[in-house]
């Protein structure tokens, strides 16, 4: 293999190390466990590695590696079929109904509801509300339509407030009327469909 | 676009507890295995 660029840093394999903390966090908001993400760290590195001539330099690598993890994640499971089942909220029954005194969210409660929701609104969230994503980066990352991360990205929003109770003088802020919308939808069928 | 519209009360605090989650797991430590994992590959690379 030609090693020779103009750069000593040229090469797009060096930089995979870079983004180490970010695969761990985004492929924890998948698995939900610690040593299934470092599992899925690992052979998406590996993939990488092995596919690195496939990445465009000067385009987003962590986006590049993302995808690589959550399709690894996805066929995984496919191949397994575990899990699939308890996603939709099953467990939701157990968990806790009551915000804090003050109304604000515990982060256990917190990490307990978003851990029920299913995988493509937990993936849509963390990467549009929590790395900072922008949906058309999730939407190419993810590869479904921009209007599609946005649904679920507002579908999980909706469903945390919901799991964890918040108080009505605070919902009355989830006015508009997408949101509305999906929050009857929600309500009034008990769908939990991503 | 979206982004850009003010966001409600519920979720700011929501993107708020979401990047507590994140930054939770991105302070941890990487576990040797990823530099090990790396390292191994490059001499694969190196002995081709």
């Amino acid at each position: 293999m030609n090693k020779k660029t103009d750069r000593e840093h040229a090469d797009p394999k060096d930089e995979i190390v870079v983004h180490l903390r970010a695969m761990r966090a985004f492929a924890l908001s998948l698995t939900r466990n610690g040593s299934a993400a470092d599992d899925l760290v690992q052979d998406t590195i590996v993939k990488a590695w092995k596919n690195i001539e496939k990445f465009d330099p000067g385009t987003n690598m962590r986006a590049w590696l993302f995808t690589i993890l959550r399709n690894t994640f996805y066929s995984d499971r496919r191949k397994s079929k575990r899990e699939v089942a308890d996603i939709d909220g099953k467990m939701a029954a157990t968990l806790s109904q009551k915000p804090d005194h003050d109304g604000r969210m515990a982060m256990a409660d917190f990490e307990t509801a978003f851990a029920q929701l299913p995988s493509e609104q937990r993936e849509a969230l963390m990467l549009v509300g929590a790395m900072g994503f922008s949906y058309e980066e999730a939407a190419e990352t993810c590869a479904v339509a921009v209007g599609t991360i946005k649904s679920r990205v507002n579908r999980g929003r909706v469903r945390l407030v919901a799991a964890l109770g918040m108080s009505d003088e605070e919902g009355m802020e989830l006015t508009d009327k997408s949101t509305m919308a999906v929050i009857n939808s929600t309500f009034s069928t008990k769908r939990h469909s991503a | 676009m979206d982004r850009d519209k003010p966001k409600s009360g519920l979720e700011r605090q929501i993107d708020e507890n979401l990047r507590k989650v994140y930054q939770k797991t991105v302070e941890e430590d990487v576990p040797d295995r990823f530099a090990e994992l790396l390292r191994r590959l490059k001499e694969q690379d190196d002995s081709k």
